[in-house]
């Protein structure tokens, strides 16, 4: 039971931009504005001009259903819009589009990892509204004399998501919005690498007094850090004879304080009134619907880790707390056996995520809307797709169809099983299937969304994209491309490294990278040290491009990683002789068996990566 | 009833500016609006649903297109009425 000794309680108001979204809530500007200029993607419904209207996109609504569900809220039939009037320049109309009496979703809750174990943090409640623009200031904001504003941010949907005031220190605060991000991120509303993504205005009080609001809190750390000095401020107040007021504060976050606003004091006034250019929605049934198609959340991946791959839950614990992390720990190991799943779960939850929090990195995957710059010019590249076999010769036993599509699940996804694996359809022609012994890959066409479903047993889920030629099937895998130069990327396999600082480029992990990292490692051709160095060597620098097919071997060789191998068992059969005087006079006395024991030494002194045949005969050549 | 500090309060929250004049002129004005509005108090309302919006229509949606139903605007344009602007900002007097 946590004691809670300066009663502190924290509640936090979140805006949410659901930037999955194509375009913005109510017009059909583009989300995809974070590297173009300001005010570069405005209309006159986002800029506020007169007599534009609004119009609201469904996808946004399907969106904060999603999420008013996976918080546990009870979601509203029918719902509506008001204006929150007030004057700023960041609102060009004078007023908010938001939601006031019937808010989307209310009354439900996260369940966080809290001072004293599993704790519950209600939600009151998830409602919709648009984004503001953003202000730039001159110089800090209580000194700068102009505001310049970008409208580009204008318009986007965002969720305010307020929560009870149930959190109990700094540290419950910054796990509540851990969890909460995770979530949106496993719901597929919300990247959170994007600037401006998640907002924080925390509310805080001890010892039941007043609370402080503070404002402009722009990161999970900010929170944090914000919280711990309000309670020190608060503290201090109460020692001095004080009494703490209720204001608001900005969060300086550069000088890591809270400053009071000191802005007239007056009530707010905000006259909302039903919004008269949106008609109400009247959603009855969407919310159970939606319930059907809603995506395992970050706690459900755990149980699953768990129990196919026999991890640790606090292994499954730290791999599922990013998505991104999640799916790419699912590729690495959907193709191997339960042994080298452990083993990657070690690496994968401790080193690398160790690795990339110690570096303030985090993965990205690129999506459509924001595509990545060119590896080879620097351009912008844009979605596009490979031809990589056709269906119908599948269909009709083409052997050279065959091998195409065991290239591709072979060189991309480490499906080496696959190789002297049968093929077998099903008999409508829409269903292939690969299998063997623990392993199996479904091709399901869906060609009313022309895509084909690629499914590994116990593994992902990916997809390629189908493109019909005359009497052709081409299956297609989606890539990145660049106009410019004609250089691609893969779009499935390959996990982007965000570094949160702008100057320092963005580094690369693939795949493959992975897997031969870990098999160099399992065979005992590197040393643990090595897979560190390896990884490292990934994290810090960008290597070029035309390497990137060898990256792991080019590291390897470059650093001498690889003669260490035969060091390493050289030095295991040394000590095994040494230490096992009866077995090597057994051995030269003629029995062959008690070579057996040698070798099994060695085994265990290499932790059962050393390959048997290699231990052999080194121990031979030792033995003479 | 709405008296002359109210009258000051709704015009500081339109960002209007009033003379001492329009204060006198307007406040009577706008309670004579008032008590017209106040004959509706008079109607038994009793069992009728509270009316949210007037149009008997509702769930109008668009679909999650770019540019549909309208290109933006360009920067240029964007900015076109503004009385001040720097580097395809907008530029505003500070607010704090
Ligand atoms: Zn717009
Ligand atoms: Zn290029």
């Amino acid at each position: 039971m946590y004691e809670n000794p300066d009663g502190v309680m924290i509640g936090l108001e979140v805006h949410v931009q659901l930037n999955k979204l194509k375009t913005k809530v109510f017009c059909g500007c583009t989300t995809d504005y974070h590297n173009d200029p300001p005010n570069s993607h405005v209309c006159p419904v986002c800029l506020g001009l007169p007599g534009a209207l609004p119009v609201i996109n469904k996808r946004a609504v399907e969106a904060a259903i999603k999420v008013g569900l996976a918080l546990n809220c009870k979601v509203e039939e029918h719902t509506q819009f008001y204006r929150k009037n007030y004057y700023y320049p960041d609102l060009p109309k004078g007023f908010q589009i938001t939601q006031y009496d019937f808010p989307i979703s209310s009354g439900g809750y996260i369940t966080i990892e809290g001072e004293d174990g599993e704790h519950r943090v209600g939600i009151t409640r998830a409602h919709m509204e648009e984004d503001p623009g953003r202000l730039v200031h001159e110089g800090t904001i209580d000194k700068s004399k102009y505001t310049l504003i970008d409208y580009n941010r204008s318009g986007m949907a965002l969720l305010e998501v307020v929560s009870d005031p149930d959190m109990r220190s700094p540290k419950e605060a910054r796990r509540y919005l851990d969890k909460l991000r995770n979530i949106l991120e496993y719901l597929d509303v919300f990247d959170g690498n994007l600037e401006g993504a998640l907002r924080v205005d925390a509310n805080i009080s001890i010892m039941g007094g007043q609370r402080a609001e503070i404002k402009n809190i722009s990161s999970h750390k900010g929170a944090e850090r914000a919280l711990l000095y309000e309670i020190v401020r608060q503290k201090n107040v109460l020692r001095r004879g004080g009494v703490v007021v209720l204001e608001t504060r900005h969060f300086d976050e550069a000088r890591e304080i809270t400053m009071s606003m000191r802005s007239k004091e007056e009530a707010h006034d905000y006259r909302y009134f039903p919004e008269p250019d949106l008609v109400p929605l009247k959603i009855s049934g969407w919310a159970p619907a939606i319930k059907a198609t809603l995506p395992d959340l970050p706690d459900a991946w755990r149980l699953l880790f768990v129990e196919q791959y026999g991890i640790t839950d606090e292994q499954a614990k730290a791999l599922t707390s990013d998505i991104r992390l999640a799916k790419f720990y699912q590729m690495v190991v959907q193709n191997r056996d339960i042994k080298f799943a452990q083993l990657a779960a070690d690496w994968m939850s401790n080193v690398l995520k160790g690795e990339l929090n110690y570096r303030s990195q985090t993965f990205k995957v690129f999506s459509e809307q924001e595509a990545p710059k060119c590896w080879a010019c620097g351009e912008k590249m844009v979605p596009s797709d490979r031809y990589l076999f056709d269906w119908n010769g599948i269909l009709i036993n083409d052997l050279d169809t065959f091998k195409k599509l065991k290239e591709y699940l072979m060189n991309n996804y480490g499906a080496f099983w696959v190789n002297n694996a049968p093929i077998e359809k099903d008999d409508a022609g829409r269903t292939i299937k690969i299998s063997v012994e623990n392993y199996s890959i479904s091709l399901i066409l869906d060609d009313t969304k022309n895509k084909v479903i690629v499914k590994f047993y116990k593994g992902g889920t990916y997809s390629l994209s189908l493109k019909k030629v005359n009497d052709r099937l081409n299956i297609c895998e989606d890539i990145f491309y660049c106009n410019n130069c004609g250089a691609s990327r893969d779009k499935n396999t390959t996990f982007i490294i965000k570094v949160e600082k702008p100057s320092v480029p963005e580094a690369e992990i693939s795949l493959i990278d992975m897997l031969k990292a870990l098999d160099f490692f399992e065979n005992n051709k590197i040393s643990e040290d090595d897979v560190l160095k390896i990884m490292r060597t990934i994290l810090q620098k960008q290597i070029p491009k035309e390497f990137d097919v060898e990256k792991v071997d080019k590291i390897v060789k470059e650093e001498g990683l690889k003669k260490v191998e035969g060091n390493i068992v050289e030095a295991a059969a040394l000590e095994a002789i040494n230490e096992n005087p009866q077995a090597v006079a057994d051995y030269k006395a003629g029995k062959e068996k008690a070579l057996n024991s040698l070798v099994g030494a060695v085994m265990k002194k290499t932790k059962g990566g050393a390959d048997a045949r290699t231990a052999r005969e080194v121990l031979l050549g030792k033995l003479g | 009833m709405i008296a002359k500090k109210d009258l000051e309060h709704m015009g500081w929250l339109a960002r209007l500016e009033l003379s001492e004049e329009d204060k006198e002129k307007y406040t009577p004005r706008l309670n004579s609006v008032l008590d017209y509005f106040g004959e509706l108090d008079e109607v038994d309302t009793e069992d009728v649903e509270p009316t949210y919006h007037i149009l008997p229509m509702n769930n109008v949606f668009r679909d999650d297109e770019v540019n549909v139903p309208a290109k933006p605007l360009t920067q240029e344009e964007a900015l076109s009425n503004a009385p001040k602007k720097q580097d395809g900002f907008f530029k505003a007097p500070r607010m704090m």
